[in-house]
């Protein structure tokens, strides 16, 4: 009764506009639809323009570099800007090093933070001790470098690398101690400090994400809190923590200011982790200033090309397996 | 019950391990933190904030025009990237369809993920090579980062939105645009805010891109942004790589300055991320 009247008073509100009147309203509100769609989908469309053109542009600029090297580039040992003979192995061998010790010790250590503020952690602490570990990834890694240089540095030098030398010298990763502490291996530690925090922030969040039945029938069979963790949640978070490490490897990777200030610069290879060295990323910010057009430039870029590519495929990677192979969200979906 | 009893310690070690790990991880916060406070605070001053770097060689100065150039190159870069990301949010959440939403989304987390240099090295080699480093164009490589951050939260608020509110504008005959404009934007303002809040935190530590955009600028504060501008991470780079402790000290004053800041705003971009995400959630 009342929707009638409602539905009469429209009607007739309707029929007092003109025509003309309303035909306009209804044209500038199919106007408003269709410029609101264009521009967000402009705005949208852009983001993937931008990606394109990263990759062009940076491709473009190393074009000299590949000509003259092809993809001896990627073995070549040589940097020398004199002789214009340009490789990247030194810079790919700091890369991987410098980023796969990283790997080796924040995975333990990220896994059992999210284990501890997912299962572990005292209801009050919870929150603080997880806002904590977050607090230190948004450290800006400019801070990080200073602090790695000026205090992390001595410190790794005069106790940590003698005490690793010492009592495991007959492992050839570890080396004679350096004098300074910048090296591979300080930057592998700053390298950790960045990415254990994003790596814990996910994998919390993927371990709160294991069904509450699942969990508590395991514990119902009677296995203890640990047997839980390893027989259920880690099982079914498997994806998920593959991804986040693979995010976190791909942060390590690109990271060029940290690294930078903490590394050294040079370009052995060799067993050792404590001598300096370069990456990618490092050798990049710390060259392209005094670099000559031409060459050197176009090296760098190629430097810069293979660094995107790795990014690209790190990052696609991760979205891969969190898209398709996380049996979590498949049974939730 | 030997058995029982190994399994029962194996548990409580692995317990003990993991909330050791997490106390690490604290540590190391609290060192940094620390640190940093205890070596920056003894150079803070009036003069530090207001006055520009000394020249070469010479004791004092501040890093008022760093401060200065840092400010204005993040508004710059937030006015660019707050309305392209907030605009990409909406296409995604209310008008794509999913064959086109889930590569949009894949390719924005990627630009999330790519290293901050190959995008300083993309923005140089757009609006560098061939002209000088300049202001806009540091922005420019601030906001390429900024971009993927404000999308990204703007896209989850606009998900909380409840589906009532916006069926109910839909049913009282109120045009998409309108819908979108006047009543799921408003009521998603705070999370939009506070996602920005969130880039301008990530963006103010940001050196890598600015190293090739904006890194070789004066000692005096500098407003024109076709110059480069002076700004805070590359005066602390630059500082930390030199061999003189009067301007470490420096450095670790600037540290101190950029740390509280990024610091504050993420925690407060938190918090209030929290409360509008529970008033949305109602």
């Amino acid at each position: 009764m009342g929707d009638g009247a409602v539905r009469s008073a429209t009607v007739s509100a309707v029929q007092t506009t003109s025509p003309l009147q309303a035909r306009r309203r209804r044209l500038s509100g199919r106007l408003g639809d269709l410029s609101l769609y264009v521009v967000t989908g402009a705005a949208a469309l852009g983001s993937v323009v931008l990606v394109g053109a990263i990759v062009w542009k940076v491709f473009r600029l190393s074009a000299d570099s590949f000509h003259q090297f092809g993809f001896g580039f990627v073995t070549g040992r040589e940097w020398d800007p004199v002789k214009h003979v340009f490789g990247a192995l030194p810079f790919i061998y700091g890369t991987a090093v410098s980023s796969f010790v990283a790997l080796v010790i924040a995975t333990p250590l990220a896994i059992a933070i999210g284990l501890y503020l997912s299962e572990l952690a005292p209801r009050g602490l919870r929150g603080i001790v997880g806002s904590l570990v977050e607090l230190l990834a948004a450290i800006p890694s400019v801070v990080l470098g200073l602090w790695g240089i000026l205090v992390l540095g001595p410190f790794v030098a005069h106790h940590v690398e003698p005490w690793l030398h010492s009592a495991f010298g007959f492992i050839p990763l570890f080396g004679d101690p350096q004098q300074t502490g910048q090296g591979l291996f300080t930057a592998a530690l700053i390298l950790t400090i960045m990415i254990v925090p994003i790596v814990a922030a996910i994998s919390r969040e993927l371990f709160l994400g294991v069904p509450r039945e699942l969990e508590e029938g395991a514990l119902a069979l009677g296995t203890t809190r640990w047997e839980m963790v390893r027989g259920v949640i880690l099982p079914a978070t498997r994806s998920g923590i593959a991804a986040a490490l693979i995010l976190g490897l791909g942060r390590a990777l690109g990271e060029a200011i940290a690294v930078t200030q903490v590394i050294g610069g040079g370009t052995r290879i060799g067993w050792s982790l404590f001598p300096p060295a370069d990456t990618l990323a490092s050798k990049l910010a710390s060259s392209y200033q005094g670099a000559n057009p031409g060459l050197e430039i176009s090296s760098l870029l190629y430097l810069a090309a293979i660094l995107l590519v790795i990014g690209l495929i790190a990052n696609l990677l991760a979205q891969i397996i969190v898209r398709r192979f996380d049996p979590l969200r498949g049974a939730k979906a | 019950m030997s058995r029982y009893r190994r399994r029962k310690v194996v548990n409580r070690t692995m317990e003990v391990v993991a909330t050791l790990a997490a106390l690490v991880a604290v540590t190391v916060l609290v060192i940094v933190v620390v640190s940093v406070a205890l070596r920056g605070a003894g150079a803070l001053s009036w003069d530090f904030f207001f006055k520009p770097q000394a020249l070469f060689g010479q004791p004092g100065g501040g890093i008022a025009n760093a401060l200065v150039g840092t400010i204005l190159l993040i508004a710059l870069a937030t006015a660019m990237a707050v309305p392209v990301g907030v605009l990409t949010a909406i296409y995604l959440t209310e008008f794509a369809p999913k064959r086109l939403a889930v590569p949009i989304q894949v390719v924005i987390d990627v630009l999330a993920g790519l290293p901050t240099i190959v995008i300083g090295i993309f923005v140089y080699a757009l609006l560098v090579i061939g002209h000088t480093q300049s202001g806009y164009a540091g922005a420019v490589s601030l906001a390429i980062i900024m971009l993927p951050l404000v999308a990204r939260a703007t896209q989850e608020v606009l998900l909380l939105v409840p589906s009532t509110l916006r069926e109910a504008s839909l049913a009282l005959g109120v045009r998409r645009w309108r819908t979108v404009v006047g009543v799921i934007l408003p009521s998603s303002v705070g999370g939009i805010l506070t996602g920005t809040l969130l880039a301008v935190a990530r963006a103010a530590g940001e050196t890598a891109p600015l190293l090739f955009t904006s890194s070789i600028f004066a000692n005096t504060v500098q407003t024109d942004v076709t110059k480069p501008l002076p700004n805070i991470p590359v005066l602390i780079f630059t500082y930390s790589e030199q061999a003189d402790p009067a301007l470490h000290e420096q450095a670790w004053a600037a540290a101190l300055v950029l740390m509280g800041f990024v610091l504050i705003a993420s925690l407060g971009a938190k918090a209030l991320l929290a409360r509008s995400r529970k008033r949305l959630a109602g």
